[in-house]
């Protein structure tokens, strides 16, 4: 491989023995040392003391590195088509499979909007092209994610939408939801609500209280968000489909959820690393980059964050990868776009709930792998025998600060700038192939 | 003709709706219009069992073929027949409902059939005068005599209704269509299931007594009838349904997804059809397969049938 271009798209066949590395199998919940043997794009064998002939297999030494399913990142924006200037496919494939991330989720919030099923093939041919990570699709829940009509829901999933969402926007028209949700339980579809009251948070910029208030920002309540996830559930509970929130960010709306999920709702839900990372405070100085949708909350609602992925409620951490270029950042606060990249600080961001939460690493790895696979309906984000090898290998412990000019995505607009974080990916192999190594 | 042979008679002075009929006024009707049926195939001669009797038809909501249908039925029976198309804009000149019914009452009919987009209309207007009253269909709620010519239909080819399988599909939420049909078909001891997307399932549709299938595949399995719904193009296009060809796609009947249902499978539609939308083509013109112009020749008899069983000497 070449030492300067650390990506690998050549499509020819290397066999790979993985020897002595930790495997983390979020299934089984356990980690053991193990070889892991790659041949052609599917994990063949997996135990202790694998051998082969080494002409045959390209053999690498894990020992003191870990390896677990990639991860599934089921909340990207990628750009592309409409927003070039800000990332594209490959730039994001790059940064996601720099990160760790194998398989990519992209919400429909392109221009156009992926609302129909061509736009979605489109993705994908070009996501081909690329061949590093895996590229999925979301589809619109309405057309243009204006709120009003629903879209061609079962033709896109037909073509590969794993799940349906008006990405960045909330369908806040109770009964455009409530036939969405009814529509997609006839082919047991996934409906993903982005929970905030538009008429509530219309203006606002931060969370609303006293900081908002001390720096002369409009304020967003946090209650604009648990309310449309309250709605939702009179909805769930009567149309019975499937329902995912995207990156919850309050302490009610975790309550509400623990208590849906104990009543059977089929609800789950998933939060970002600024949510469990950073509260509000992050925007003093007026820092756009922190300058997020749903906004930092509270240091209370970000410690609720943290309960809620320690007791289950939460399922899923999602990077929320949002690109933007400079010049949609460096603005006056109110003028900046919301939003901030995560592709590249997702793992050890999941990984500083190991350190520093006593969050188990199977469990952790359960977050950002197996859950959102599970949640997704695909075939990834798991260890074993007969699946296709899209996996990681990462040293857990490694320090470094995060340096977001040396991201590989286009944009730069990491809330995360200049923190010293722990646990590095090395490798990143998709079906099979090692596309990544630093 | 007489009707001494078969049951003994229609008891009620309305024919409202199909819920609540029992299976011997149910099979009094088939069997009338059974024979009007015979008797129209063999002749073109007008008969005079309604000699005399004036009949108005009584039309809120347009419609071509219900109206044409009683109109003809009246005329084959000897009625005296008269029109009244009440467009929705001349309602707006004030007149309430129940004006209307005691205006026309004060004319002494000796029967109205009533169309109105409104559930229960039918009935308000049935309280205010003293003749009897059809149902030519109200709103989304029943729509009896359509019921009956269906089950005649199926009658015709299959010989019982006992037993038969039944799969309605579509629209079944907007559809009195549907709502008299499960009536008629679960009285006389079908199994009949509602095929459609969960957005076009009325609510708790279960309790009388269907399955409830969202695809296809599933709902039309051994299926014996299959009784397509039309779809209203306002319904199509991102309210209930996304669009067009993901409804044909997925909800529309073609001889591909025939093929899930049993192999000599009747198809029938209460017209007028999408063709593209609800109903492939082809399949609609199978007469093989579909019987969707034997319905509105069946639909002549039981109008016939239903207007004499209703209006009584006096």
């Amino acid at each position: 491989m070449n030492l300067k271009n650390p990506f690998n798209n050549s499509k020819l066949p290397i066999n790979y023995l993985l020897k002595n590395g930790s495997v983390i199998d979020p299934d089984k919940n356990t980690i053991e040392k193990k070889d892991v043997l790659i041949e052609g794009k599917i994990i063949k064998d997996l135990k202790k003391n694998i051998s082969v002939d080494e002409k045959k297999f390209k053999i690498i030494d894990c020992n003191n590195f870990f390896i677990s399913p990639g991860i599934v990142d089921m909340r990207v924006n990628i750009g592309e088509p409409g927003f070039e200037h800000k990332e594209t496919i490959k730039s994001a494939c790059k940064a996601a499979a720099s990160g760790g991330v194998t398989s990519i989720v992209c919400m429909p919030n392109t221009y156009p909007a992926i609302d129909q099923p061509a736009i979605i093939q489109s993705i994908q041919r070009k996501a081909r092209e690329v061949s590093l990570s895996k590229v999925f699709c979301t589809g619109c829940i309405t057309r243009g994610a204006e709120g009003n009509e629903i879209c061609e829901l079962q033709l896109m999933r037909e073509f590969g939408a794993l799940g349906f969402t008006d990405g960045n926007k909330s369908v806040s028209n109770a009964r455009v939801m409530k036939r969405a949700l009814n529509y997609a339980k006839s082919f047991d579809g996934l409906i993903i609500q982005h929970a905030e009251e538009p008429e509530l948070s219309q203006g606002g910029m931060v969370n609303e209280g006293e900081f908002a208030t001390r720096m002369g920002l409009t304020g967003i309540p946090n209650y604009s968000e648990s309310m449309i996830i309250e709605r939702d559930l009179w909805l769930v509970r009567d149309t019975k489909c499937r329902y995912h929130v995207s990156h919850i960010s309050t302490k009610e709306s975790v309550e509400i959820i623990r208590k849906a999920k104990k009543e059977g709702l089929p609800i789950t839900c998933d939060t970002a690393p600024p949510y469990f990372m950073l509260n509000e405070l992050s925007l003093e100085n007026y820092r756009t980059f922190s300058k997020l949708s749903p906004p930092l909350r509270t240091e209370e609602d970000r410690n609720n964050i943290i309960n809620g992925i320690l007791d289950g409620t939460i399922d899923v951490i999602a990077s929320d990868h949002t690109p933007h270029d400079q010049d949609a950042k460096r603005l006056p606060f109110n003028q900046a776009e919301f939003g901030g990249v995560g592709l590249e600080t997702l793992l050890p961001m999941t990984l500083n709930l190991v350190k520093n939460y006593n969050l188990s690493l199977t469990k952790a790895i359960s977050l950002i792998t197996k859950n959102p696979s599970e949640i997704l309906g695909l075939k990834t984000g798991k260890i074993s025998p007969d699946l296709e090898a899209d996996l990681i290998v990462f040293d857990l412990e490694k320090p470094w600060k995060i340096n977001s000019e040396s991201f590989h995505s286009k944009s730069k607009n990491s809330p995360f700038d200049d923190i010293l974080v722990q646990g590095k990916n090395l490798m990143t192999f998709v079906r099979g192939r090692l596309v990544y190594k630093s | 003709m007489t009707e001494e042979k078969v049951f003994k008679n229609y008891p009620h002075k309305h024919l409202l709706g199909i819920e609540g009929l029992l299976p011997d006024s149910i099979n009094y009707l088939i069997n009338l219009s059974k024979k009007y049926a015979n008797y129209l195939e063999d002749n073109n001669q007008k008969l005079d069992d309604l000699k005399n009797k004036t009949c108005i038809n009584l039309f809120f909501e347009n419609s071509t073929r219900t109206r044409t249908s009683f109109e003809l039925a009246g005329k084959k029976l000897g009625a005296d027949m008269l029109n009244i198309s009440v467009g929705t804009s001349s309602i707006k000149k004030g007149e309430t409902l129940i004006d209307t019914a005691m205006t026309l009452n004060a004319m002494q009919p000796d029967l109205i059939v009533v169309r109105h987009n409104d559930a229960g209309a039918v009935k308000l207007l049935s309280e205010k005068v003293n003749c009897g009253v059809i149902n030519a269909g109200d709103g989304p709620h029943e729509h009896p005599t359509q019921a009956l010519l269906d089950s005649l239909t199926i009658l015709r080819r299959k010989k019982t209704i006992s037993g038969l399988k039944v799969a309605i599909c579509g629209d079944i939420m907007h559809s009195r269509v549907a709502r008299s049909n499960i009536h008629l078909l679960n009285t006389l001891g079908a199994e009949v299931r509602v095929i459609g997307p969960a957005t076009l399932i009325p609510k708790e549709i279960e309790s009388m007594g269907v399955k409830v299938f969202y695809k296809m595949k599933e709902g039309l399995k051994d299926v014996d009838v299959i009784i397509m719904l039309r779809l209203q193009l306002e319904r199509m296009s991102g309210s209930f349904v996304p669009s067009i060809r993901e409804y044909f796609r997925y909800y529309g009947l073609n001889n591909e997804k025939l093929k899930y249902a049993h192999s000599d499978a009747l198809v029938l539609h209460p017209g007028p059809m999408n063709r593209g939308v609800e109903i492939d083509s082809e399949l609609a013109d199978d007469l093989d397969r579909s019987a969707i112009f034997e319905q509105v020749q069946m639909g002549v008899a039981v109008r016939m049938a239903c207007l004499k069983a209703l209006i009584k000497d006096k």
